[in-house]
């Protein structure tokens, strides 16, 4: 193997475990150059386990003088190192670009000397490419925790995300196995961003030139099953952060055991929780965009999402009073919490119900999990039942009904939203 | 009543022009370049009137707006003449004074609409992400594609956006032409036949920069690297990535 082969195998199996992917949320133009950031993202590939492949994920080296036990790159692991030149990295990203295989970069490190040597190293590569390569495409950098301010400013100009991870959803946990760390070298440079975005913003309204500043936004990770901690402490650490730092994605990513030497971690060879992780992304996305508050599906008395059906349906079951909704009048907020209807055959029930009282058979064609929904609305046609079937009994009809589905789902990892 | 057009979209407008015309609510595109349905039936040939397809496009611009008149054309581009003649029940409704006709999902149509609108854009959107380019030793970047529909139109703009300083072409394999950028302006380019038959020498004289296979190793390495084995799921990478792209793709080859 050629050393750039070997470098890029490293580096790149080295970042692998950062799941965020996203590409999109973005509006940077070509003016002149080459690449754009699309809004909406694009994944030119997806890897054998299913993750979309959008961005060009490696570390500048996996080098790093710190020892935190969930991290491959933790100084005391036995693993080959390597690094890259900035002029490695650069080719390769424009490289892959042309050919059209990447939306762009993202870009992380293992720190090495210090977190302002390795900032920046990373901000002259995002630099180099924007005004020497006239690159234009996705650029997601991760902060360094502990860079200097103007580092990490300087940078913003240049990404269209950053992002810093909390990893461990409380600051216990983090000390636990990464002693070296703390929640506070992470909330700092996240409201440190937040501020600068929101100055940007602030002046952009009175002058048209002024550059933007992350336009994508910030996002974070939370690693999952690592430390014994409940979905609703996950949860809250998620909504907290949302609402302080504003970001734009929380990540939740299943631990895969990489470290046998510490005795608080799973260890290798148990699998990651894969059906876990699906239930925490059904659940943030019923908060951000469902209109759900944390406090109807998690609370102190409640601190574990359901394994068995998703956090919506979970939800429905516990309050009938909300049942049946009638599709022909309720509104779309009352629509869109119905298990089985999504978003958007909620707004197609919302236009065709102008033209008239929706029946049955055409509900079925529109999109929605008919035979989930029906147990929860009422439509034109819908059979008048005498006192309300228990919610158990639907949710063995459900069960029953979509068995296969349920069942082979706590194996497989697949992200159907609802 | 059948009516025969010559497989252009300005055709397919022509003959619903004339349907109004005649007031032969029943008629039902059939392309000429598709040879179906019976040729004895009761048929008319139509012949593509570029101003009188222009009315019809201008009329629905303005009666539901840019967007939702794009649509027409890219349910077009499905090259299904079922959902042909769905497109044309919905414009003569659009001109019957029922706009909003394109919202009353609870009729069938207009579901058989949306649905192949649906999956044109789908394969629209796939073809931006599935085109792999190769460089040549001239520096022109080139592709080729097989594309359920006929969405090589709906992806210039994008290619040429993105790309812009590069010049390019992708090449349709099955509809036999491609979309050419020499840095100013996209164009259409068909493929010429020798008399032998093969493509002429002019097509296949590229040959690729010396650089190129490294980076396609490059890419199949990044690929497998960035997998992670705990997590394999060959079910939902095959439903991301059907298997009738796959020689087309650098890292699945
Ligand atoms: S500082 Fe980052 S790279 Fe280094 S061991 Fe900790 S998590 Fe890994």
């Amino acid at each position: 193997m050629e050393r750039i082969e070997e470098k890029l195998a490293i580096l790149a199996d080295a970042a692998k475990y950062d799941v965020s992917c996203s590409s999109s949320g973005s509006r940077r133009r070509n003016n002149g150059g080459i690449g754009d950031a699309s809004r909406s993202g694009i994944c030119h590939t997806y890897t054998e386990d299913g993750r979309c492949v959008s961005l060009l994920k490696i570390l500048l080296t996996n080098h790093c003088i710190y020892d935190c036990a969930f991290c491959v790159s933790r100084r005391s692991n036995d693993v080959r190192r390597a690094a890259f030149t900035v002029g490695e990295v650069i080719d390769l990203t424009m490289n892959f670009y042309r050919r059209n295989y990447i939306e762009g970069l993202f870009l992380s490190s293992g720190i090495f000397k210090s977190a302002d040597f390795t900032m920046e190293r990373l901000l002259l590569i995002v630099k180099k490419l924007r005004l020497e390569e006239r690159y234009h495409g996705y650029i997601h950098l991760k902060t360094i925790p502990g860079a200097s301010e103007e580092l990490i400013k300087e940078a913003g100009l240049y990404a269209d995300r950053m992002s810093i991870n909390l990893e461990l959803p409380t600051e216990a946990g983090l000390k636990m196995v990464a002693p070296e760390k703390d929640h506070e070298s992470v909330k700092k440079p996240l409201a440190l961003i937040q501020n600068q975005i929101s100055t940007y913003k602030a002046e952009k309204k009175i002058i048209k030139q002024v550059p933007s500043f992350v336009p994508a936004g910030q996002s974070t990770q939370l690693v999952v099953g690592a430390t014994p901690k409940t979905d609703f402490e996950i949860m809250q650490v998620a909504n907290t952060f949302y609402q302080d730092y504003k970001l734009k994605r929380v990540y939740y990513s299943g631990y895969i055991p990489i470290n046998d030497s510490h005795s608080l971690l799973p260890q290798i060879g148990s699998a990651p929780p894969l059906l876990r992780e699906n239930r925490l992304y059904q659940t943030d996305w019923l908060l951000r965009f469902y209109g759900f508050k944390l406090e109807e599906l998690l609370d102190p008395a409640h601190q574990q999402l359901d394994l068995t059906v998703d956090p919506k349906l979970s939800w429905a079951l516990r309050n009938p009073q909300f049942f049946p909704v009638d599709i022909n009048r309720a509104n779309l907020k009352e629509i869109i919490r119905v298990p089985g209807i999504g978003r958007q055959s909620a707004m197609k029930i919302i236009h065709a119900r102008k033209f008239g009282r929706l029946y049955a058979y055409q509900l079925q064609k529109m999109g929605l999990a008919f035979n989930r929904a029906k147990h929860f609305i009422s439509y034109a046609d819908a059979p008048f039942i005498l006192g309300a079937p228990s919610m158990e009994t639907i949710k063995q009809a459900i069960l029953s009904e979509s068995t296969s589905k349920y069942a082979s789902k706590v194996h497989t990892h697949q992200l159907t939203l609802f | 009543m059948d009516y025969i057009f010559d497989g252009s979209y300005s055709g397919y407008l022509t003959g619903l022009f004339e349907c109004f015309e005649r007031s032969e609510w029943d008629a039902t595109p059939r392309s000429a370049a598709i040879p179906q349905g019976s040729l004895f039936g009761s048929h008319r040939v139509i012949t593509t009137d570029l101003t009188k397809a222009k009315r019809v496009q201008t009329g629905l611009m303005k009666q539901l707006g840019a967007k939702d008149a794009e649509a027409f054309f890219h349910v077009f581009l499905s090259e299904n003449p079922s959902a042909w003649t769905s497109g044309y029940k919905l414009i003569q409704q659009v001109f019957k004074g029922r706009p909003n006709i394109l919202k009353n999902f609870g009729e069938h149509d207009v579901l058989y609409f949306v649905k192949t609108l649906k999956q044109v854009n789908r394969e629209r959107h796939r073809m931006k992400a599935f085109v792999r380019f190769s460089k040549c030793t001239n520096g022109l970047f080139f592709a080729t594609v097989e594309p359920d529909f006929n969405v090589l139109p709906l992806i210039a703009t994008f290619f040429k956006n993105r790309y812009a300083d590069q010049s390019w072409l992708i090449f349709d394999v099955k509809r036999r032409y491609g979309i050419l950028y020499d840095q100013t302006n996209v164009r259409e380019v068909h493929l010429t036949t020798t008399l032998a038959g093969g493509p002429s020498a002019e097509a296949t004289s590229f040959s690729l920069d010396e650089r190129d296979d490294l980076f396609k190793r490059l890419w199949k390495l990044y690929f497998q690297s960035t997998n992670i084995t705990a997590r394999r799921n060959l079910k939902l990478h095959v439903q991301h990535v059907p298997k009738r792209y796959w020689k087309y793709l650098v890292e699945k080859n």
